[in-house]
């Protein structure tokens, strides 16, 4: 059986009203995750201990929490990492509010997404199948990997260190839908005009922290939001595309693409009242 | 005691309980049929353990092999649960699955191609032709990414982190609502609605040894027996043959079946290729009996026949189980899968992204330079609600259920692929069934007279009288599961884990509970464990009654399978004292004669 070693851990309780770091000692064993040693805390210590997961395979992003300040997903970060006898503090991650201990209210994640119009593609081909070649497809792909840990949300300083950014800014996890949606190969919408405005693209001055923290290695920055921003710009101020389409010659990237409308108010529900 | 009046109350046409791709796609399939639709889960939307579906989704396209149609499907995924499956939804399924695929692509999943620029198909177990539709080793996430995005764009209510506990009937004893908590604050609300969908996935929790997430409680199962309907096929659980098994800490981590599809085999400690010993007298015919016919097949189907390898989960998983005990094990108790030296490096990161980090990331093994140690884990469960085939109807008016919770469609053993296909074809189906029931009904049934026990039970454990803590009754529920009910089986373990679950049950009724009721997880696994008590009973109930081995359940004391059994299920029902399950036999559905005609020639 594997070693058991004594783990000192301070751990963020508390709630919306107040709170502060507590003081544990756990038992952990060799090859743990910094989740392992938060759930034996639960079963032993502190049943109420509030903890957000699901996997703990790195696969579905519930986990996200700041580990020694570091944003990190609690299930992928091992033990071994740390020097032995290290403090391992763990508390939530900052942009959101506090619910209860790990655990915060990312509702601003769902509402973003909701502003955001979704794929439109034309009809299929005569024989029901649609028709993408691989290397098309692999740039959108590389962004559908996210698995909304919104850790890139998290250490975003557009909101991060300003809490009045929110309602105007999307944040790096939705520019790199609207990128991977105006990659699409057969997507017929354009998005640009709404990135820039209703999600604003223009806010992010590309100091890569997103991509720095990304879990599954999504390089938001390079490929999604430079690209994104190229894409607006040349839309914008290319002379030639404005003398095209002041003549009336629309440039390729225009071509069967309308400008997508912007949606309605998120459906995700909330609790009215506390207990 | 709180007041009933702070009780949330909501009035619906249809609530879906799941959001995981079955309940998104009958969510989606209700509210495009008109009704007034909500989904409520208990994770946040996007998190459900459909995101872990590594593998693909099953659908006969024919885009790489034209031969494949609906019939290779339809035979092979009743071959495969050995011939108990539900015959009406094999067949729903093996016809509908391209269609649902194609329509996700529709709604923005981008699937890998082919040449030609179609969606590309892989090879699985137990699949005739490549035949599942795929997205690296990340397909789960693809289909409810497109689908929790899908309902979005459509403006479907979603009650997140809000757990179901409750289900109401009216006098007729039709369902009329649900009562549920929410995560966060721990208050309550109602729901008045003629149709529920259950869309809970399984119940692997109630195992030491899985792949499954907190979440896989069998809520879903549980709810339908409170409510009176019946469960079917609760003896045949899937181990996978391939989890991790090093370190502790991921112990059960899938390891997707992709790797054998892709070229991968199986070793022993003497660096056997063992899986030519158990190619069971079944499925000779069609199994390779040499390696070099095996590696031959993976480029020439039509002249070779399929690696022992790649057979159905429930053979690898026991040949596996015989090689650890026969002492040619790994050194941590498991075999070795290896692809390293099979495949090209780039070959394994374009096709196996997800295991090459998960192997990296949790266990530092580069899965291109090393074999990975792997062993069974609990992965699926076969059994759930009986339903109605066309409708996923239960015996409850107004009660549907879908994907893993629902019983039938994989008979004693499912196939890899066919649970990601399963979930669209009969999401959209049990949705527009609810949809089209509630929009029939002349009026609602008040739930008002309901509301206050609801309440009470879901904060029993909140007495202060209790004195047993949940987490430790999980812990020894998942450890005799894991030894008495598990992969290889005995009657008189089964009987030790009845009684040993007798003993969880009365521990289960002293529960204490520590903190208030906001976000407070031991508060939820006090409720949890009610339900997991009730399924794991379920399990060691029919595993014992059933004296065969088939499919995912295995017998020690009867080692083979028996044509009689093979003619009949176990419907297993709440007792009159609502405090266990009564079992009884039922005969299988019979399979019309042009059908059957598919199992004679080939």
């Amino acid at each position: 059986m594997a070693e058991t070693t004594q783990l000192k851990m301070r751990v963020w309780r508390g709630d919306d009203q107040g709170g502060g770091l507590e003081d544990y000692t756990v038992e952990v064993s060799e090859g743990e995750v910094v989740l392992d040693a938060i759930h034996r805390l639960q079963a032993t210590q502190a049943g109420d201990l509030a903890v957000r997961w699901n996997c703990k395979a790195g696969k579905c992003g519930s986990c996200s929490a700041e580990i020694n300040g570091r944003p990190r997903l609690l299930c992928m970060t091992r033990l071994s990492d740390f020097e032995p006898g290290e403090t391992i503090t763990v508390t939530p991650v900052r942009t959101f509010p506090i619910i209860r201990d790990l655990v915060t209210d990312v509702s601003y994640n769902f509402e973003k997404a909701a502003e955001l119009p979704g794929v439109a593609l034309p009809p299929r081909d005569a024989d029901g199948k649609r028709r993408m070649a691989q290397i098309d497809v692999e740039r959108g792909q590389e962004f559908r990997k996210c698995i909304e840990c919104f850790l890139c949300q998290n250490v975003c300083h557009v909101i991060r260190d300003h809490e009045d950014n929110k309602p105007a800014f999307a944040g790096p996890r939705f520019f790199l839908r609207y990128a991977e949606l105006d990659m699409h190969p057969l997507d017929t919408h354009d998005r640009r005009e709404l990135a820039q405005q209703a999600a604003g693209l223009g806010m992010c001055n590309i100091t890569k922290c997103c991509t720095e923290v990304c879990p599954e290695g999504i390089k938001i920055t390079d490929n999604a939001i430079i690209p994104m921003k190229e894409r607006v710009v040349d839309k914008k101020y290319d002379p030639l595309v404005w003398l095209g389409e002041k003549i009336g010659i629309r440039n390729k990237d225009n071509d069967d693409r309308e400008a997508a409308p912007k949606r309605q108010k998120s459906s995700v529900k909330r609790p009215r009242a506390r207990a | 005691m709180a007041e009933t009046s702070e009780i949330e109350k909501h009035q619906y046409d249809v609530v879906v309980i799941g959001a995981g791709g079955s309940g998104l796609r009958a969510a989606i399939a209700a509210h495009e049929a008109g009704a007034k639709t909500a989904i409520v889960t208990k994770s946040l939307l996007g998190k459900a353990h459909t995101v872990m579906a590594e593998g693909g989704i099953a659908a006969a396209m024919g885009n790489r092999w034209p031969e494949d149609n609906w019939e290779v499907h339809f035979r092979d995924t009743m071959r495969g649960g050995k011939m108990l499956n539900n015959w009406r939804m094999a067949q729903l399924h093996a016809q509908e699955a391209p269609e649902r695929v194609q329509e996700l692509e529709d709604w923005g999943a981008l699937f890998d191609r082919t040449d030609d620029g179609l969606i590309s198909q892989r090879d699985f177990g137990g699949h005739r032709y490549a035949r599942l539709a795929h997205v690296g080793d990340r397909t789960g996430l693809e289909m409810i990414r497109t689908l929790q995005q899908r309902a979005v764009a459509l403006g479907i209510d979603v009650f997140m982190e809000c757990t179901v506990t409750d289900l109401f009937k009216d006098d007729s004893g039709a369902i009329s609502g649900a009562f549920a908590y929410w995560r966060e604050t721990g208050t309550f609300l109602a729901f008045e609605a003629p149709s529920v969908v259950l869309a809970t996935g399984g119940i692997g929790k109630s195992f030491k040894v899985t792949s499954n997430s907190w979440e896989y409680t069998g809520d879903g199962h549980a709810l339908a027996l409170r409510a009176g309907a019946a469960l079917i096929n609760m003896e045949f659980v899937q181990f996978h043959p391939t989890g991790m098994v090093w370190p502790p800490s991921v112990k059960g981590l899938l390891v997707t079946e992709s790797v054998r599809g892709d070229g991968g085999v199986l070793k022993n400690s003497e660096g056997k290729r063992f899986m030519f010993d158990y190619i069971p007298e079944f499925f000779k015919a069609e199994t390779a009996d040499t390696e070099e016919e095996a590696d031959r097949w993976y480029d020439d189907k039509k002249n070779n026949r399929r690696p022992p390898e790649l057979l159905p989960r429930d053979e690898v998983a026991r040949a596996i189980n015989s090689e650890i005990k026969a002492g040619r094990g790994s050194p941590h108790g498991g075999i070795y899968l290896d692809i390293a030296s099979r495949r090209s490096a780039e070959f394994i990161h374009k096709r196996l992204p997800s295991m090459h980090h998960q192997f990296k990331e949790l266990a530092d093994v580069d899965i291109t330079k090393e074999p990975m140690e792997i062993g069974p884990t609990c992965h699926y469960v076969m059994g759930g609600v009986e339903v109605d085939p066309d409708t996923e109807l239960s015996g409850i008016k107004g009660l549907y259920a879908v994907g893993e919770c629902s019983g039938g469609m994989h008979g004693s053993n499912r196939l890899g692929g066919n649970s990601l296909s399963d979930l669209i074809v009969f999401g959209k189906r049990a949705g527009e069934a609810a949809a089209a029931y509630s929009s029939g009904l002349e009026a609602r049934a008040s739930i008002d007279g309901e509301l206050e026990r609801a309440q009470a039970e879901a904060l029993a454990p909140f007495d202060p009288k209790g004195d047993e803590n949940a987490y430790t009754i999980q812990a020894d529920l998942q450890q005799a599961m894991n030894d008495l009910v598990g992969i290889i089986r005995t009657a008189e373990e089964l009987e030790q884990s009845l009684k040993e679950i007798e003993r969880l049950k009365e521990r289960a009724s002293r529960l204490k509970v520590e903190g208030g009721r906001a976000y407070n997880p031991g508060w939820h696994l006090s409720i949890d464990i009610h339900n997991m008590l009730l399924v794991s009973e379920c399990i060691a109930k029919a595993a014992l009654a059933r004296q065969e081995s088939r499919g995912g359940h295995t017998r020690d004391d009867f080692p083979g399978p028996d044509p009689e059994w093979g003619a009949k299920n176990l419907v297993l029902t709440l007792n009159s004292a609502g405090d266990g399950v009564d079992l009884a036999e039922k005969p299988l559905p019979v399979m019309p004669d042009e059908l059957k005609a598919f199992f004679e020639d080939k």
